[in-house]
């Protein structure tokens, strides 16, 4: 096995493990200043006036501002959304409010001290005086007449109407069905929970005019033009962004919110630096929140059980103003994914992003397909329940066949490769389904015991999120290629420059990987920089499961690149023409180039790699140095997939859900480092369930979280997970270096549906057709107890 | 109104003045910047402020400094001895028990506690140990598998 392929112990892991990784609130510089932002407690209110006077003259305080000290000249500057649809109504979204706040947590003011509790305490001396409006929090209820308005952009608080598929052709396959599933979904509304709250440190040179921003960041460069394009004006070239170690993201990093810029602009009018650091209830009033779909879903079927078409009307909920990439999530990332793994021969989707006085509504990990796919897998099940067909019989019958591949969905998506049936297969072996029915079968008929429950969940996910020339066409407003960068230093040790930017990924040993295994080198001469736009070529950072498939993409053509120019030198040292050189990495005595047919007549690598720096004895033709740089764009997505079942026992008296057992089968293609591919499917395993199980952020009718600590909403914690039983298939990306796909958010898009669908599989006796999410005992005992009166 | 205390972190003995509501994570952080403690939430749910104060598991963000007068702690930075990582930083590099690692001090420290109290804990007993601490990237699967290691490793298992 060669470096691609193995288990390799983390890298970043000895600074992390003995406390000496650095994350932006660990970053202190002299002279620095503490910045709170106070935040409206009204979700719906007009702004009558702010008294800062009392603030200003407490003890410590520098500055307080409000949102029309950030608009000198009158120009409101504000954050922007990079992701347009056709007549998508775009709400200016002032830095702090102006006039008028529209969720628990706008921002109204800023204060400056110079300690943190100096400014905590002035920021409750703000006085703002508010005239409460009404609000709306509901997606399915904002679009009512009558409701609130939240902007005068959108009359009707609808933000876009978009559709994607073919309605007549779907119309006509209803007409002709003689079995259809139908449910009324809501996917409930999460907060991303990063254990570190965002946090930045600005910093600003007056005589350079240069701004150093550390911030929490999952894509520097990106945060660097947004914020140059529209927030703070500032020259690109001006501007540093530094990512130091980001303590999770999952989307919520991704964004550009205001309060960065906020800090920014205090740091540049203060002419110090300033940080700021988010408290946990600030975070989850503030961090992008997940999914918040309301969905009508029906399935069409013959009676043999084959799907014939799939309709879905669904209202995403975008919060109170458009995020980053708030209106890609519940179209582009959903919609296109409707097909799921099924030969789908009609389908329809009609999605309404509404506005709502909540916070706004971004990418949280898997973003929009863990929504598709809820809805497909529970239809699937509905549909196995209509057709007297077992779950995993119907996922079979309607798998896209192997030899369909590439198979263009009726959704825009041509998927690359994949071969459903032996994840299904591996997946039921290791559970043991049957077994698992029997057990089933012998719980029902016995009151003492906990009812099973057993669920499958067979994904599609749609990643590597990429090619910019389709998503450009979509309506991205980046290209979402990915940059490396390979250094051969003259002693032979390699820099990779690339412009993913981890948080928890492992990029400094996977990435290596790659370079070590190409250039058949030791890993530990492989150092891999990432999260600094000073140090790294543009790039646009980690998301979206993306990192290996395009950003390990870039670094293997880029070292390709770098293998191709030694190549000419070695062809010159060995007298030989360039065609009939080849590299062997893996050679006896090391990596080195040989005339082909003829491996002793050879050049070690690390000879060749002086010479590029010597040029003593080297081609005319020929600039010295070893550096190669590679943008690389993908041609399509990847595709990975796999199946999932959960187990679960419920406890007849209290209804409590417990999941005993947890299978997960993933195919994302080839594997760099399997203990890290695992490690991502853990992680994302715990998240769906959390979502199935316990998460939910609830508003009350009058727009207060309610859920706005860890006291009330509920994450998973260890004692609520069993251990996870993992296993793969390999169907690599035929269109990549690497044949890699992502396999960052698989858990998180197949654990939902697999869990509910085990829990509604448990509660069958009772004629329980479908329960929303989270699913509380409450929920479960009324189901068993009330006969379904929810 | 400041008050002395005098305190005993990592095996130094520090006698500073606090103002009374200064927290115990602060203290750590910004005036003897151990920033190994890491802070998640403000409520003592979360538990990435864990550290040990004379031996016991205790969230520094929800103690004040002043309370900590007379006491020895440990942080993160304080767990290797003579340079060589201590049994639980081992196993949790060995077996990928963190992803960005910002909960991993406190859950370390939290598992330490964990295994003085109980040197042979089973899987349910690891998964009730450290059910204060949050971790949102490893499904806790590799967590678990950690501190059975080190729990092996250091005599009990």
């Amino acid at each position: 096995m060669g470096v691609i392929g193995s288990s390799i112990k983390r890298r970043e892991d000895p600074a992390l493990i003995t406390g000496r990784g650095r994350y932006t609130d660990d970053l202190s510089l002299p002279g620095m200043l503490h910045a709170v932002i106070v935040r409206s407690p009204h979700a719906h209110a007009r702004i009558v006036s702010i008294d800062a006077a009392a603030a200003r003259a407490a003890e410590g305080v520098v500055a307080v501002y409000d949102g029309r000290d950030l608009v000198p000249g009158g120009e409101i500057k504000g954050v922007p959304t990079g992701w347009l649809l056709p007549d998508l109504k775009v709400p200016v979204h002032p830095l702090l409010a102006v006039d008028r706040v529209r969720y628990v947590g706008d921002g109204v003011a800023v204060v400056v001290a110079e300690s943190r509790y100096a400014a905590r305490d002035a920021a409750d001396l703000v006085e703002v005086e508010y005239e409460p409006l009404p609000a709306v929090v509901d997606p399915a209820k904002a679009t009512a007449d009558g409701a609130p308005r939240i902007h005068d952009e959108a009359p009707e608080n609808v933000a876009f109407d978009w559709q994607l598929g073919d309605r007549e052709k779907t119309d006509a396959a209803f007409a002709a069905a003689t079995k259809v599933a139908r449910l009324k979904l809501r996917n409930n509304r999460l907060i991303p929970h990063a254990v570190e709250p965002r946090a930045c440190l600005a910093d600003y040179d007056p005589t350079s005019g240069e701004l150093t921003l550390r911030m929490t960041s999952q894509n520097p460069h990106v945060h660097r033009l947004l914020m140059h394009l529209a927030s703070m004006g500032l020259p690109e070239h001006k501007m540093r962004i530094i990512a130091p170690e980001v303590g999770g993201g999952f989307g919520s990093k991704i964004h550009h919110y205001p309060d960065e810029a906020i800090t920014a602009w205090c740091a540049i009018n203060l002419k110090r630096p300033v940080k700021w650091t988010a408290t946990r209830s600030e975070a989850n009033l503030t961090d992008a929140h997940g999914r918040d779909h309301a969905t009508t879903a029906e399935l069409a079927l013959d009676d043999g059980g084959r799907i014939l078409g799939l309709r879905v009307e669904t209202y995403a909920a975008m919060g109170a103003y458009l995020s980053t990439f708030a209106a890609s999530v519940p179209t582009y990332l959903y919609g296109t994914l409707l097909s799921g793994q099924y030969d789908i021969p009609a389908i329809h989707v009609h999605v309404y992003g509404v506005f709502t006085n909540t916070t706004p509504v971004d990418a949280y990990r898997g973003a929009g397909r863990p929504e598709a796919t809820f809805v497909v897998e529970r239809l699937m099940d509905a549909a196995a329940e209509v057709c007297g067909l077992d779950p995993a019989a119907i996922r079979r019958r309607n798998f896209v066949p192997p030899e369909k591949f590439p198979y263009p969905t009726q959704v825009a998506l041509e998927y690359d490769s994949g071969n459903y049936e032996p994840a299904l297969d591996k997946a039921l072996e290791l559970a043991g389904y049957d077994a698992l029915r029997e057990a089933q079968k012998a719980a029902r008929d016995d009151p003492k015991k906990p009812l099973i429950g057993i669920g499958l969940s067979s994904y599609i996910e749609a990643c590597g999120l990429a090619p910019s020339q389709v998503v450009g066409a979509l309506g991205a407003q980046a290209g979402l290629w990915e940059s490396a960068k390979i250094r051969v230093q003259p002693s032979g040790s390699v820099t990779v420059y690339t412009g993913s930017s981890a948080h928890g990924q492992g990029h400094h040993t996977t990435f290596a990987q790659i370079v070590a295994d190409k250039l058949g080198i030791d890993p530990e001469q492989v150092e891999v920089v990432h999260g600094d736009t000073e140090k790294v070529q543009f790039g646009m950072g980690t998301y979206g499961s993306r990192s290996a498939a395009v950003g390990g993409s870039a670094i293997a053509t880029a070292t390709d690149k770098v293998v191709a120019k030694a190549r000419k030198i070695a062809a010159h040292l060995l007298e030989a023409a360039e065609e009939d050189v080849v590299f062997d990495p893996a050679a006896d005595g090391g990596p080195a180039f040989h005339v082909r047919g003829v491996p002793d007549k050879r050049q070690g690598w690390g000879d060749v790699v002086l010479q590029a720096y010597l040029a003593h004895n080297y081609p005319d033709d020929l600039e010295p140095g070893l550096e190669e740089t590679s943008f690389y764009n993908p041609s399509n997505f990847v595709y990975p997939f796999g199946t999932h079942v959960a187990v679960v026992e419920i406890d007849r008296e209290t209804g409590e859900v417990r999941l005993a057992r947890y299978v997960a089968v993933d195919d994302c293609g080839n594997q760099i480092n399997p203990m890290i591919v695992a490690g991502q499917v853990h992680g994302g395993i715990a998240q769906g369930v959390g979502q199935a199980l316990w998460e939910q952020a609830v508003y009350d009718d009058s727009g207060q979280l309610v859920t706005g600590t860890l006291l009330d909403y509920a994450v998973p914690r260890a004692h609520n997970l069993p251990s996870f039983e993992t296993d793969h298939t390999v169907t690599p990306c035929p269109h990549n270096p690497l044949g890699v796909k992502g396999i960052g958010e698989a858990g998180t898009i197949a654990s939902p549906a697999a869990v509910v669908n085990a829990v509604v599989d448990a509660l069958k006796p009772y004629g329980v057709n479908h329960l929303d999410m989270p699913i509380t005992p409450e929920k479960v005992w009324r189901a068993i107890h009330l006969k379904g009166a929810l | 109104m400041a008050v002395q205390i005098r305190v005993e972190v990592n095996g130094t003995t520090y006698e500073r003045e606090v103002e009374p509501r200064l927290l115990l994570v602060h203290w750590l952080r910004d005036e003897l910047g151990l920033t190994g403690t890491n802070v998640g939430c403000e409520t003592s749910l979360c538990g990435a402020c864990t550290v040990l104060v004379d031996g016991r598991a205790v969230k520094s963000c929800t103690q004040l400094a002043v309370q900590a007068d007379g006491s020895s702690i440990t942080t993160i930075e304080g767990l290797q001895q003579n340079g060589e990582l201590h049994p639980l930083q081992q196993a949790f590099w060995d077996q990928h028990g963190l992803q960005c690692g910002y909960c991993t001090p406190g859950m370390i420290l939290a598992a330490a506690d964990l295994l003085a109290q109980n040197p042979r804990p089973s899987e349910a007993e690891i998964r009730a140990a450290l059910k204060g601490n949050v971790c949102r990237c490893t499904g806790y699967h590799n967590i678990v598998k950690a501190v059975r290691q080190a729990a092996e490793q250091m005599g009990g298992g």
